[in-house]
């Protein structure tokens, strides 16, 4: 199942966090089931009327990379809340390996993991994960209190993030007299408060009415651009993996379907459950020149405009359509070949 | 989709399982014409069996003089006895109790404002005062103080536990065990075996009252922990919580106002079990009440019965208060206010304990005679007026239903109810019926009470299909209709919080001693427990289901019969089976009003020590009669219920 799977051969060294052959098996004697490679063979559905077991997350390897936003994407139940659990041990692997800036995570014990959650890891939840009880700054500032902080300190550090997240003017609120949209905002707040090196996201605009979430995702964008944090963003919408995601890792059943680029998922789908899941995407926003271009053909004139390989085919149609000849993609100088009207439009009318 | 097979399903059983228990029902009453008046195990009300003075013998031997039960004893007793010195009992040397009256007031009313509002305080202050000018303070004091008593140390093992079964899956499933059989024992159960360990006294009512009272607070507590929200757990955990950390400022916080609910709850259950406790000599309202239905004094008896619901009203609103507390915390100027009232408190404690006035409650305004007196003659014109009425209802129904099925089960060998009893509950539930109903009649038998079991069975079924019919109806009736529940839960609710002596005195004033007495008390009883369940389980249906069987053009009766009724049949079943307990524990406790029986037998064993060890058995048969009937209508419910269904438990 993962034979098609192309992973970095060699683990990058400065990557930040890295991942290698992680499950997570939910039910009884579930040690044994990543040791066996009978048990492991299985499909879910097999593995449970068999043990009873359920694989939630099977034989994943990856790395992040710092800075990037990675998302992790998947049908309901493909187990990414799980996955993304597993990266702080909230729910505890049970195989792999998690290195962590060099660090084998899975050796941490409590106090060790305690700390790396209180300065080096955030989270934000789908359903917020709110403490009704607190107002806006002390949900805020929970995490600065819990590490011992002084209250002036923390007050001034939760208002910093306050600012930062558009929510001035709301701290003494509580939670409940809150839209959706605003609570998420406490939530990415109180994640950002004790300043962390990895932000985890678990589907957190999907309780969100639409116009919201784009805002949210616009802020999360300019989050990641203010503070550069790296993240890890698990959503099971299209559009939204391909808007935030540097690279995104498509999930089913637990297992890894595909690890790409936006446009490497859409233009070069591993297999077709990867190509019905992009069947709805707008080609032309994703794909880009590289994807499309084609040897010149014998005879072709070549003095039509040039452009990048790296342009988006919708940025490009316009000049392509509106040139009487075949455009030039061209990267440092070298001709990686042309484009001509029959491309633009196979990919633009593409439904 | 699954209601609809059910329904076939039970149309192609349900007459086979009638007719198999009618013909079971026709042949035992052709065989009691036959056999009756042999081996009917019938015992008189002075005769004992060796058994029972056996027990009457080695009372002692249990309890007194073994370390463990002792020291429990006298802890539980030296803590009853400070807060009785505290509010209720000269103390110290003193005329009066170390807090007057003027000063339980204004700590009581200022509690009641300070975890709920000021609405509840004055209620508070009304109802104290109001027990006071009764002529009951010192009564409606030794009645708190027990309670309190009983309440703290119920929590302080409870919460702790709730907590446990709230974090950890097994100590959650060991406890539901352990909470549902004891939600399954009546309330009077409990009296009898703890006084073998700690003697008859204010100390074993206390501690019949924690065990009683706790189990609310514990399934509560549990249910509350493990409803936190995943995600809010989660985050605090992300963060770097420690489990304590995680405990205090996640889990507790936000299980707080459910937790008062079981608080209230437990408050509400000691109430009642501290006032059946008079008759294991705990002293208070209860005993008033008891030593005047023992003198057929209807007028004393409401005086007390009424404090009594007082009592009830102000710690069932002022608790019910304390859990809708908002989060938020105080606002400044509360805070002020409550300091400020803190002082006034003081000062009010301190001119209780300084002058007589504000320490002994003034007799000069009297209104407990008069209400006594008022509702004798009330009652006394009731019976001129009514007497020929309510007295035929009464003589009616003995004469028609009960008596005819007390003869069938007490005039019929035991031998022969017995079997009939195992082949209905192997009809109705296989084995799971059939065995513990096998048990249960053999072990009746033992207990030599076998005559006044049946007794008290006959009137248990009586007051019981009443109970189930009633409740049906208007549970379905509320379920359906937002109005009519909005109208009737309250007064539900009210039905609901009352200790169970309170019901005996209206019926014992419209219907003199009889067992009708205790049976009609039992039905008004238990019929509010029995609706609400069904009205939630009505109200459980999903209304999308509703809908679909309406657009179909179902009638309502259709609607009700083939849709509601089968889908909240869980709840249903869970509503029988609490109305069969509920009536169980009053027709034990209408012993005291002419129901006789096993209930007489509990009583007289308290009173008359020759008597202990039969009432010992007798108590043991109450048992016994819950844990059969219990166990047959579960096992019947599950053999009716076909499709699985997860988590509608409370
Ligand atoms: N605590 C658990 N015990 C048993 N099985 C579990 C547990 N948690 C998750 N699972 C199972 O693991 C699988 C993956 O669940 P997970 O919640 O990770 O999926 P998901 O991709 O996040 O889905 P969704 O989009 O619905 O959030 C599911 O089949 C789920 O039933
Ligand atoms: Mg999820």
């Amino acid at each position: 199942m993962t034979a098609q799977l192309e992973y970095p051969e060699v683990q990058d060294s400065d990557a930040l966090l890295s991942i290698q052959g992680l499950w997570k098996v939910f039910g009884p004697k579930a040690q044994r089931v990543p040791h066996r490679p009978d048990l492991a063979a299985l499909d879910r559905a097999a593995l449970y009327t068999r043990t009873g077991c359920t694989a939630a997350v099977r034989d994943l390897s990856f790395d992040v990379a710092p800075g990037e936003v990675f998302v992790v994407m998947g049908l309901s139940g493909s187990g990414k809340s799980t996955l993304v659990r597993c990266l702080t041990r909230l729910i505890e692997p049970t195989a792999g390996s998690l290195i962590f800036e060099g660090e084998d995570l899975r050796a941490a014990d409590e106090k060790r993991l305690r700390t790396l959650r209180r300065s080096k890891f955030s989270m934000v939840f789908q359903h917020f994960g709110l403490l009704p009880h607190r107002k806006v700054i002390d949900n805020v500032s929970y995490g600065l209190e819990i590490r011992g902080e002084s209250k002036p300190d923390r007050r001034r550090r939760a208002q910093e993030v306050i600012d930062l997240v558009g929510l001035a003017g709301n701290e003494h609120f509580y939670p409940e007299q809150l839209s959706g949209g605003m609570q998420q905002r406490v939530g990415l707040a109180r994640a950002l408060a004790n300043d962390p090196d990895v932000l985890l996201f678990d589907e957190p605009f999907s309780a969100l009415d639409p116009l919201i979430r784009r805002e949210m995702q616009n802020e999360v964008v300019r989050l990641h651009r203010e503070v550069g944090k790296t993240m890890v963003f698990v959503t099971h919408d299209l559009s939204e993996a391909l808007r935030l995601g540097d690279r995104i890792l498509l999930m089913r059943d637990g297992g890894a379907v595909q690890l790409g680029t936006g446009d490497e998922l859409v233009g070069a789908p591993a297999d077709e459950y990867v190509r019905d899941f992009v069947r709805d995407v707008p080609r032309a926003d994703v794909l880009t020149l590289r994807w499309i271009v084609r040897d010149a053909r014998p005879g072709e004139p070549l003095d039509g405009p040039e452009v990048g390989p790296d342009v988006l085919v919708r940025e490009a149609t316009r000049l392509v359509l509106e040139a009487d000849r075949p455009v030039k993609v061209v990267s440092n100088g070298t001709l990686l070949g042309v484009i001509d009207d029959e491309e633009i439009l196979a990919v633009v009318a593409d439904h | 989709m699954a209601a609809i097979t059910s329904d076939v399903e039970v149309e192609v059983r349900r007459p086979r399982r009638g007719v198999v228990v009618g013909i079971l029902l026709v042949a035992w009453v052709a065989v009691y014409f036959v056999l009756r008046g042999i081996d009917t195990l019938t015992l008189g009300s002075q005769e004992t069996t060796t058994l029972h003075r056996w027990l009457t013998d080695h009372r002692d031997d249990l309890g007194q003089g073994n370390v463990v039960f002792d020291a429990i004893r006298m802890t539980v007793d030296q803590f009853v006895v400070l807060l009785q010195n505290l509010l209720a009992q000269p103390a110290y040397g003193r005329p009066v109790p170390v807090i007057g009256w003027l000063g339980v007031v204004a700590v009581a009313a200022y509690l009641a404002w300070a975890f709920g509002n000021w609405k509840v305080a004055l209620l508070t202050a009304a109802g104290l005062g109001f027990v006071g000018l009764q002529g009951l303070w010192r009564e409606s004091m030794d009645t708190l103080a027990l309670t309190i008593a009983a309440v703290l140390l119920s929590l302080l093992v409870a919460i702790p536990l709730g907590i446990w079964a709230g974090l950890s899956n097994r100590a959650f499933r060991v406890a539901t065990l352990v909470l549902d059989l004891m939600q399954t024992l009546p309330t009077f159960v409990y009296l009898a075996p703890l006084t073998l360990f700690f003697a008859i006294g204010p100390a074993a009512a206390t501690i019949a009252t924690l065990v009683y009272a706790a189990p609310p607070a514990v399934r509560l507590t549990a249910h509350a922990i493990r409803s936190v929200p995943a995600e809010s757990v989660e985050a605090a955990r992300s963060l770097g919580s420690t489990r304590s950390q995680t405990l205090t400022k996640v889990l507790l916080p936000m299980s707080r106002s459910t937790v008062v609910v079981g608080i209230n709850q437990t408050i509400m259950a000691a109430l009642s079990m501290v006032t059946v406790a008079a008759l294991i000599n705990a002293p208070g309202l209860g005993d008033t009440v008891l030593k005047a239905l023992e003198t057929l004094d209807v007028g004393v008896a409401f005086n007390g019965g009424l404090a009594i619901v007082v009592l009830a009203i102000v710690l069932d609103r002022v608790t019910t208060a304390a859990g809708d507390r908002p989060w938020r915390t105080a606002s400044r100027r509360r805070r002020i206010l409550l300091a400020a009232g803190a002082a006034g408190v003081l000062v009010a404690v301190w001119f209780s304990r300084t002058y007589v006035w504000a320490a002994e409650f003034p007799t000069s305004v009297n209104i407990g005679s008069r209400i006594a007196v008022t509702t004798s003659n009330l009652t006394n014109w009731v019976q001129d007026v009514f007497g020929g009425f309510t007295y035929g209802v009464r003589d009616a129904v003995t004469k028609g239903v009960l008596n005819p099925l007390e003869a069938l089960l007490t005039g019929s060998p035991w031998w022969l109810v017995a079997t009939v009893v195992v082949a209905l509950a192997a009809v109705l539930g296989r084995w799971r019926g059939a065995l513990p109903a096998a048990v249960c009649s053999l072990l009746l038998v033992a207990t030599g009470v076998w005559h006044d079991s049946m007794v008290t069975l006959a009137s248990t079924l009586l007051a019981t299909v009443v109970v189930v019919a009633v409740g049906l109806v208007l549970g379905v009736w509320a379920g359906r209709n937002r109005r009519v529940d909005t109208w009737i839960r309250p007064v539900l609710d009210a039905g609901q919080t009352m200790p169970p002596f309170v019901y005996l005195v209206p019926f014992l004033a419209l219907f003199g001693t009889s067992r009708f007495t205790a049976i009609a008390a039992a039905i008004v009883f238990a019929v509010p427990v029995t609706t609400k369940i069904v009205a939630d389980g009505i109200k459980a249906v999903p209304v999308a289901t509703v809908e679909a069987a309406n657009s179909v053009g179902s009638s309502n009766w259709q609607v009700i019969s083939k849709v509601q009724l089968p889908v909240a049949r869980r709840a249903i079943t869970l509503a029988v089976n609490q109305g069969l307990i509920y009536v169980l524990s009053m027709v034990v406790v209408g012993g005291l009003v002419g129901a006789q029986a096993l209930g007489y037998d509990v009583y007289a064993g308290f009173t008359q020590s020759e008597l202990y060890g039969k009432g010992l058995a007798a108590g043991l048969a109450i048992v016994l009669l819950g844990v059969l009937l219990d166990r047959v209508t579960q096992a019947a419910a599950r053999r009716t219920q076909r499709f699985p269904r997860r988590g509608d438990k409370l």
